[in-house]
């Protein structure tokens, strides 16, 4: 708590004269309430937008787990939140003092020992649902087998929460990572395309269409080019899978944790 | 037809005897520093930081023929933000953490490189290890180290001269800014705002290295100013001076930018304005005197450090000629203030914010309510970073438009407490900027009358480069993906454009070699070099 770690130099001045065994026993208490507290409200201010409240995932990987891939320890661990995960989304938090990347620490630690959150319905079925009625494997690649249209899906239990899964199951354009951003283009030769935004820089555009077939385009040479914040190429599965499917389904992908 | 003389008998010289020591850079040289555009002996082009080349043989017309004459690859050391330094042929860089290279500039091929090895326990809180050029005066160049030193090499050779510790790096002072040669001094600016160290600016005498003056930035106790600090707090108040500054001959002022006040984001510790943090402030150069100072922001919570660079420009305003001096700040305000006597003449935002209702005709914000950083996060534009930061604007005396990149942002502004702690970061909080789609960037011509955006080219994100305009009617300017392009400067509209493999973040210049325009620019660890 943001309050208690003020309290190291303000307002015990007129206890100290009174009674300062008093104060040597107030100032552990606060230091280690200090500890517990802060690093949770500094997760929800600066971390659960990503990783959810409670580290229980989100767009962001679930932390409620012991072992974190990228944190094997305490070093490696304050290192991931100060400096972020290169060639990732996570970001590194240089604002962020020494002790409160310590509080932040301790407090994903905290997070470890937490029960995880338990997974709705049934991952067998909803592996049935995938390769089925969900036909996923049509544009999603998992341990090498599948279409390649859509994101790799052979890790997305580690690097997406249970929320995050179902959201994108019901609402796919809702969280749209920068390189499937669904993109609309027309030629000066009247030829329309529609893809990802593979890539995009100030005057050229990387689209990859439907096909998968690859587009390189000048922007000035576009009659017409949009994108399409809150699509997705992605169907959503809301009515056509039952909340039940939904729950296997979503089971079944956080059960997806094997390195490619 | 004389200016076309000049630029011939520089040229002739170069080509007939490059070997020699061709003529001192003197003072006279630099201040005239328009008349020999073959040439760029400052760090933003001539005193009044135009960042405007008045060489015209790359055109509207024929700027689309633009290509690489030569690529330099530093190897290693981080992302170039170095500005060049050219004279008579030779190309002066610098790479980080520590190192000045002199190039030959028609082949890009080394022929010195000096390094100073940086110390194990280097201290850059705030910033990236970074340098942003050398200043050239003389025979002599100079040069600041992360680990504050300031260093005379010779420019023939790279041999020091001499090399001065002028602050405490543990306690954070650091230098990434190009000094300023004027006269017979050294003109040096210090980086270390989020150290809660106390800013300063320097005078060093060019020839022996003697520190002629230094003016804190932060007043001393007794001092007017003093006064806007709660308690101790102007001890640790930061306001440093890590950008190059301007000189105007007729005044003798030097008028510099400085920092936030520290820490950054809790304002909590220094109520008060905070002066001279924030501010532009015109220094007498004989004397370090403080002449007089104009505030941006007082009491910023923001960490819209008011650096950037002052552009000095003498225009009819409302019928009267005036020397005035512009900036596009970081708060995304521009100003126009008297410089012979700091009197504010007008301000508008030339980039989105929500933070001010106006600027009063006093020059001082009107705040709007609860835009003060919040431990849950507050939302504001523009981002930390502002609405534009260290890289230049250029101005064109042609155009009579002010060129600035512009960062179309917003963040997430956090407060936290801090106590001071010396050589450790002194923040008080942060900011999760938003990025991707919800970001943007551009290139805007502001009217240097009135701040009014006459177009803009907007870019894919927000840039970290400054931008070049030049007598062919051009600007240049890059992206953070690596763009590095030309617009034509009376429009806007996009001429040629050049991908360069990595972030372009540092100020293009241009120069001549064998007579022909060049322009430069680094990208990543490599400064391109192109022409027709």
């Amino acid at each position: 708590m943001l309050g208690l770690r003020a309290a190291k130099h303000q307002p015990f001045g007129g206890l100290l004269m009174r009674n300062a065994f008093l104060l040597a026993f107030l100032v552990l208490l606060s230091a280690s309430a200090w500890a517990q507290t802060s690093g949770n409200q500094l997760f929800d201010s600066h971390c659960a937008r990503c990783h959810g409240i409670g580290g229980t995932g989100g767009e962001g990987p679930s932390l409620t787990r012991l072992v974190l891939r990228h944190a094997g320890d305490d070093e490696a661990l304050s290192s991931v939140i100060v400096n972020g995960i290169p060639n990732s989304d996570m970001p590194g938090n240089w604002m962020l003092g020494t002790n409160d990347v310590k509080a932040v620490a301790k407090y994903v630690r905290s997070l470890g020992r937490a029960e995880e959150e338990p997974v709705p319905g049934d991952a067998d079925k909803g592996r049935r649902l995938y390769e089925g009625k969900g036909a996923c494997n049509i544009c999603h690649i998992v341990a090498g087998e599948g279409g390649v249209i859509g994101p790799d899906l052979s890790n997305i239990g580690i690097v997406r929460g249970l929320a995050h899964l179902r959201e994108a199951l019901v609402t796919p354009g809702a969280n749209v990572a920068l390189n499937y951003v669904v993109v609309t283009a027309r030629t000066k030769d009247g030829e329309e395309l529609k893809g990802h935004r593979v890539n995009e820089d100030s005057f050229t555009v990387q689209l990859r269409d439907e096909s998968g077939r690859y587009h390189s385009l000048d922007k000035l040479e576009l009659a017409s080019f949009e994108k399409k914040i809150g699509e997705s190429l992605m169907p959503s599965y809301e009515g056509e899978l039952t909340p039940e499917e939904l729950d296997d389904l979503v089971s079944y992908l956080s059960s997806m944790r094997g390195e490619p | 037809m004389r200016h076309f003389v000049l630029v011939i008998a520089w040229s002739l010289c170069a080509s007939l005897a490059p070997g020699l020591a061709l003529g001192q850079v003197t003072y006279e040289r630099i201040l005239n520093a328009d008349k020999e555009p073959g040439n760029w002996l400052t760090y933003s082009g001539n005193y009044s930081s135009h960042r405007y080349s008045p060489l015209d043989a790359i055109t509207r017309d024929n700027v689309a023929a633009l290509r690489p004459v030569w690529v330099f690859q530093t190897g290693g050391g981080g992302s170039l933000e170095t500005s060049p330094i050219v004279v008579d042929g030779i190309m002066y860089i610098t790479q980080p953490p520590g190192t000045v290279i002199a190039l030959d500039g028609r082949t890009g091929r080394t022929l010195w490189s000096w390094s100073r090895p940086m110390p194990e326990k280097l201290l850059t809180l705030g910033f990236p290890r970074t340098n942003r050029g050398v200043a050239i005066l003389g025979e002599t160049l100079y040069y600041g180290t992360l680990d504050s030193h300031v260093v005379a090499l010779d420019a023939s050779s790279g041999a020091v001269r001499w090399e001065k510790e002028i602050a405490d790096n543990a306690l954070g002072y650091s230098i990434t800014a190009a000094p300023l040669a004027v006269k017979d001094k050294i003109i040096v600016g210090i980086s270390g705002g989020e150290a809660g160290v106390r800013g300063f600016l320097d005078a060093y005498d060019a020839a022996t290295g003697e520190r002629l003056w230094r003016l804190w930035t932060v007043p001393g106790e007794g001092e007017p100013g003093n006064e806007t600090w709660g308690g101790d707090s102007w001890k640790t108040g930061g306001a440093t001076t890590w950008l190059t500054g301007s000189y105007d001959p007729d005044t003798n002022l030097l008028y510099w930018g400085t920092g936030n006040p520290a820490p950054d984001w809790n304002g909590d510790s220094r109520p008060g304005d905070n002066l001279y943090s924030c501010s532009l402030i015109a220094v007498d150069l004989d004397t370090g005197a403080l002449e007089w100072h104009f505030q941006f922001t007082p009491h910023d919570v923001h960490d819209w450090d008011a650096n950037q660079i002052p552009i000095l420009v003498d225009a009819n305003l409302g019928g009267e000629t005036r020397k005035m001096v512009a900036m596009a700040n970081r708060n995304a305000f521009f100003y126009l203030i008297d410089r012979t006597s700091g009197e504010f003449l007008l301000a508008n935002p030339y980039s989105k914010q929500t933070w001010a209702k106006e600027i009063d005709e006093t020059g001082r914000p009107v705040v709007l309510p609860d835009t003060e950083p919040t431990e849950e996060g507050n939302f504001l534009w523009p981002s930390l970073q502002g609405a534009t930061n260290w890289f230049s604007p250029s101005y064109s005396p042609r155009t009579k438009m002010l060129y600035v990149a512009v960062r179309e942002m917003s963040s997430y502004y956090f407060k936290a407490e801090s106590e001071y702690e010396p050589g450790t970061s002194f923040l008080g909080g942060g900011e999760r900027a938003l990025q991707g789609d919800d970001a943007a960037g551009a290139i805007r011509a502001l009217d240097i009358l009135t701040g009014e955006v006459k177009w803009e080219f907007r870019q894919h994100s927000p840039p970290w480069a400054g931008v070049l305009s030049t007598a062919g009617d051009l600007v240049f300017a890059g992206t953070e993906e690596g763009n590095f392009f030309a617009l034509d400067a009376e429009s806007g509209e996009p001429l040629w454009h050049f991908q360069t493999g990595d972030d372009v973040r540092s100020n293009p210049i241009a120069f001549e070699i064998d007579g022909k325009q060049h322009i430069a620019v680094a990208s990543g660890q490599v400064l391109f070099v192109f022409g027709l």
